[in-house]
């Protein structure tokens, strides 16, 4: 072993800053793995010491319409501390600007948070609001957008109110909850006033409770699902929003590792084809060795911990510069995590990413130093007995190429906790590898045979070295192609969902909705918009309904069923239906026949169910349902089953009855429009909700900006991970070219000789490393797009759209990013006199 | 009274599977040679000579026939055990030095011995690079090493294992006049001094006849075995 130790280091003496850079191909795959980890772990510990303040009290209870005085009588019993809030969405105008914005209204009474702290700008906020009065807190970016500040009025329905601070993070809320719609919190008394408290859309009741000592929040759920079977009800314990919490960056954290985890891999394949090279200079070293004495598995040993050691300092690299990554990952996420987080170093996960980065450079490096164990004694004197070897078949190869594989399914096994996913994962990083390497091995092909001899001979020189003896050209077409693919599909798949729902304005649809219009108000606002200059083009009118009976079973009979498998929620949901004589231009009838008006005579009218609740309610056609409508029954039979098109932005339903069945019965409106631009859409809205304070306005310019908001930081964590892909093949083909360093020196020697002059050279490596990185940008971006157009029909079911600008630009950039790297790694290739080197060889 | 056989070499074949069929390099060579002898293989090139040479110091398998090498078959032993003979009983000396680049002169002299496992031998080191002439080079790296000073350190990590026999590809084959003359003065010294059985392979007759016997040679068949005069 000592043999070992020292021979491994005395050999390194002349390669470690080689090895080194060797090393540094993994070291961003590693730096991932560890940032991530060990930012979930300061995630992890700071939802334990947050629980409480996670949810702002021991239990809260949700329920769309007012909580019935049962429910209320119950939760005052337990003899613990209510608060109560009403939450819903409705118009605010900030007069002094004239503009108006779509918010989400929270009404507030009582001493909630009972547990973390009711954040605003400046402090006291909270406290103001449990005084009441006409007193606001405001969403700051809205304060910030319509430059209004503490002390200036905003108008809620027909309320004036005095913003008297900023809102910031809110116990129970997700800061991901404002980008929606920018909240508003102002205190239930001063509700009445507005005239909304009522049946404004998208409402909320809650209870949250601090529940006496010795009281289970997770009992009181049970015992309350037991009491109230009929009420919908929905409750949130801190249990329960650890568990989802955990849960969810659980999911982030494995997702992320995996794509950390291409990072590496592509590492390991740039460590062992560089060691693969290193070994080749080692022949001679080796065959001395075996003639002293040394044995084949001391020889392989020397080598190994060679290897072991490379693993082992990019391993420390990358947990260091891993947790210079972590330190700067609070910053990125704050606005999307409901809480703050604490750095501190996570050691498991910097055990465990640096622990994973070691085992796959070792395993990598063992594929090429196999070969030493094969290096004979005889290539002392004859070197081409070692060739001989070296190239005949090694069934260890293969069982290391198996190792490796086992070892990337069981890391994504392991991340995911899902067999299936992991095994998919690893087959599919497998098969891209395969694709980008077979390219690879057809690029070479292709450049020896297919290079015009009628093209300049700077440009067949530069072709020739994709395919000349110990070419990188597979290599680097696999860890840059790898790269592009990754961070493009991404990017491709951002836009395509985007460009789905811009849609609407290239094509006229509408896009600005206005809802909770009253029966009377559907005349007056139609003339509104158009003298606006944006005609209602849509409009429906909205009935609210509750299912009192399936197939001549109530909702309570089928609820007390302990093998009904039909979905509780389904049955207990408020359902907004409506009626029309046609079907839209977003549905489909998949089963059946649409009926458009209702028969005459008082028969049962036949209803258009979409047919993922009809699956969920497990209705057929010809089924009865017996509706609640407000407290008048309607009976219905299905007619038909429809396919609905919900992401387009336009107004859908559930349930479709035909005109003249629901004559009579209590409804709202809701129109659709199109503004052709943001100041006309800011027009119409402005004159709509001035005449009609209770109409909600949902400009689609807004959603498409949020959506947009959150796409980006998504889109940004994960981009920032396959960054380090990309990051590692540039790494790689610097390694690449380094190792390849000698080989060139002396070519650029034998060329300059023959009269070359520097410039020439220059376009040698120009065309080369262009050739190189333009292919790997090419077949990467092919891919991406490939990627994205199955990612957008089979999981988005979207249109794909990727549009050339975009790939052009991807290809540019991993092109330009390729040759300058190669040039940087390459300087000082043409530096050495000619008979420098010559002199040498001598 | 004779010496026991140092090496006995019997009825020794190599083929090699070619393309075109097989391709017989060394054909039946037989020859003993006693303890503290010198041979010296000679013939033109692609006669066996170097074929011969790894066969008898275990550098390679035979096709057929059998070595005795200090008491050990050879044939029966496995790579491992044979690497183990190599560094008990073997030294080499070749025509291209094969120093290891990355060692300097006395760390490539010492590895016979750390690969044995053993430690402070520094001093056994120094001792033979003194004797060879290169006690001042003892830090040096190869590169930093003439053809002539390589080529003595070559011959130092040769002998720092006492072997029982030292064989010699070319040893002067890459050394001009002068150096391969005092090459040639340290390797006939060392093998005196200490009793080691020496076998040389040359193509330069001049060298051939220090030694006690020369072994010819031709188309892979042992064509002569001769006695010279150093053997008197």
């Amino acid at each position: 072993m000592r043999f070992i130790l020292l021979m491994a280091w005395r050999d390194s003496r002349a390669s470690r800053r080689r090895l080194f850079l060797y090393s540094v191909s993994v070291v961003l795959g590693i730096a991932a793995l560890v940032s991530i980890g060990s930012f979930s772990a300061n995630v992890r510990q700071a939802i334990d010491s947050e629980a409480r303040g996670l949810l702002g009290a021991d239990l809260v209870v949700t329920s769309p319409a007012p909580l019935p005085a049962a429910v209320m009588d119950y939760l005052g019993a337990l003899g613990g501390d209510i608060a109560r809030e009403q939450t819903f969405t409705s118009m605010l105008t900030f007069p002094s600007v004239g503009r108006l914005r779509l918010v989400q209204v929270h009404a507030v009474e009582g001493g909630f948070p009972f547990y973390g702290t009711f954040e605003t700008e400046p402090a006291g906020g909270a406290a103001l609001l449990r005084s009441g009065g006409a007193v606001a807190v405001v969403e700051p970016t809205l304060l910030a957008q319509f430059g209004v500040r503490t002390g200036d009025k905003v108008k809620l329905g027909g309320t004036l109110f005095t913003v008297v601070a900023s809102v910031g993070k809110v116990p129970g809320e997700s800061p991901g909850v404002a980008m929606m719609a920018p909240r508003v919190y102002i205190p239930m008394g001063a509700l009445a006033g507005t005239g909304l408290s009522g049946s404004q859309a998208l409402a909320r009741h809650r209870a949250m409770l601090r529940l006496p000592a010795g009281r289970d929040a997770d009992a009181t759920v049970r015992d309350m699902k037991e009491k109230f079977p009929l009420v919908r009800l929905s409750f949130d314990t801190v249990a329960e929003r650890k568990r989802n919490l955990g849960q969810a960056i659980d999911r982030l954290d494995a997702f992320l590792s995996l794509v950390g985890f291409v990072a590496l891999i592509l590492g390991g394949i740039g460590v062992a084809s560089a060691l693969h090279a290193y070994i080749r200079g080692k022949i001679a070293t080796v065959a001395v060795l075996r003639c002293l004495g040394s044995s084949a598995g001391q020889s392989f040993s020397v080598y190994l911990v060679q290897g072991l050691a490379l693993g082992l300092v990019g391993a420390c690299v990358g947990g260091a510069l891993g947790l210079a990554v972590q330190s700067a990952l609070p910053a990125l996420f704050s606005s999307v995590l409901p809480f703050s987080i604490n750095f501190f170093v996570s050691w498991p996960a910097l055990l465990r990413g640096t622990g994973v980065g070691v085992v796959i450079c070792l395993l990598f490096s063992a594929l090429p130093l196999l070969s030493v164990r094969r290096i004979p004694p005889l290539a002392a004197l004859r070197a081409a007995t070692a060739e001989r070897a070296l190239s005949s078949p090694d069934p260890w190869r293969l069982a290391i190429v198996a190792a490796i594989a086992a070892a990337i399914a069981a890391f994504a096994v392991w991340q995911t906790g899902a067999l299936a996913v992991g095994l998919g994962f690893a087959a599919m990083l497998g098969l891209g590898i395969l694709v980008l390497a077979g390219l690879g091995v057809a690029v070479a092909w292709a450049a020896r045979r297919f290079v015009p001899r009628s093209l300049p001979y700077v440009v067949r020189q530069g072709l020739a070295n994709l395919h000349r003896p110990n070419n990188r050209t597979v290599l680097l077409l696999v860890s840059l192609g790898l790269g592009t693919f990754l961070v493009l599909t991404l990017f491709l798949v951002r836009t395509s969902l985007l460009r789905e729902i811009r849609g609407a304005d290239a094509l006229g649809r509408p896009n600005l909705i206005f809802f909770d219009i009253q029966d009377d108000q559907i005349g007056p606002l139609r003339a509104a918009a158009a003298a606006a200059g944006s005609p209602v083009t849509e409009s429906s009118p909205i009935i609210t309904m509750k299912i009192a009976s399936v197939r001549g079973k109530s909702v309570e009979d089928i609820l007390r069923e302990k093998d009904a498998k039909i979905a509780a929620w389904a049955l207990r949901r408020e359902y907004r239906s409506t009626f029309r004589s046609s079907i839209s231009s977003t549905e489909k009838v998949t089963e059946g026949r649409f009926t458009g008006k209702a028969a005459p005579g008082g028969a049962p009218p036949p209803i258009s169910v979409e047919e993922g609740l009809a699956r969920d309610l497990r209705l057929h056609l010809g089924d009865e349902v017996d509706w609640d409508v407000q407290g008048l029954p309607v009976r219905s039979v299905v007619g038909s089953i429809r396919s609905v098109e919900w992401r387009r932005m336009e107004p859908n339903f559930f349930i479709v009855f035909p005109e003249g069945a629901l004559d009579g019965a209590p409804m709202t409106y809701l129109a659709a429009l199109h503004a052709d631009s943001p100041a006309q859409s800011a027009r119409v809205q402005l004159a709509v909700v001035d005449a009609f304070p209770n109409v909600t306005a949902i400009d689609l310019a807004l959603v498409v900006e949020t959506l947009d908001g959150i796409f980006s930081k998504v889109a940004f964590a994960i981009q920032f991970m396959a960054l380090f892909t990309v990051a590692t093949g540039l790494v790689v083909l610097a390694g690449a070219v380094l190792m390849g360093r000698h080989q060139r020196i002396m070519e650029t020697v034998l060329l300059r000789t023959l009269g070359a002059n520097r410039r020439q050279l220059a376009q040698i490596q120009l065309v080369e490393y262009s050739a190189l990185g333009v292919q790997a940008a090419v077949v990467g971006s092919l891919l991406a797009v490939a990627g994205n157009a199955l990612l957008a029909r089979y999981v988005f079911h979207v249109a794909a759209s990727a549009s050339a600008l975009q790939v052009g630009a991807a290809v540019a950039t991993v092109s330009v990013l390729a040759v300058a790297t190669g040039f940087l790694a390459g300087r000082g290739v043409a530096d050495h006199p000619p008979l420098e080197i010559l002199r040498q060889e001598t | 009274m004779s010496q026991p056989a140092m090496l006995r070499v019997s009825r020794l074949t190599k083929t090699y599977a070619t393309a075109a069929g097989p391709l017989t390099v060394l054909h039946e060579a037989s020859f003993e040679l006693e303890a503290g002898a010198s041979i010296a293989i000679v013939g033109p090139s692609g006669s066996g000579k170097t074929t011969l040479l790894g066969l008898c110091a275990g550098l390679d398998r035979a096709t057929g026939g059998s070595i005795e090498l200090a008491g050990e078959r050879l044939d029966a032993l496995d790579e491992d055990a044979r690497a183990r003979v190599r560094n008990e009983s073997v030294g080499f000396v070749f025509q291209n030095f094969q120093l290891i680049p990355t060692l300097t002169a006395l760390e490539n002299v010492l590895v016979p011995l750390e690969l044995r496992g053993e430690g402070g031998c520094e001093p056994q080191g120094r001792a033979l690079l003194e004797r060879v002439g290169l006690a001042a080079r003892a830090d040096h790296y190869p590169v930093q090493l003439s053809g002539g000073e390589q080529q003595r350190v070559a011959l130092a990590r040769a002998f720092i294992n006492t072997p029982k026999i030292l064989f010699c590809d070319e040893p002067t084959g890459n050394l001009d006049g002068d150096n391969a003359e005092s090459m040639v003065e340290l390797i006939f010294g060392l093998n005196r001094e200490r009793g080691t059985t020496l076998v040389l392979v040359t193509h330069n007759f001049e060298l051939a006849g220090r030694c006690q016997r020369i072994i010819r040679l031709k188309g892979g068949s042992v064509a002569s075995d001769e006695r010279t005069q150093a053997s008197s």
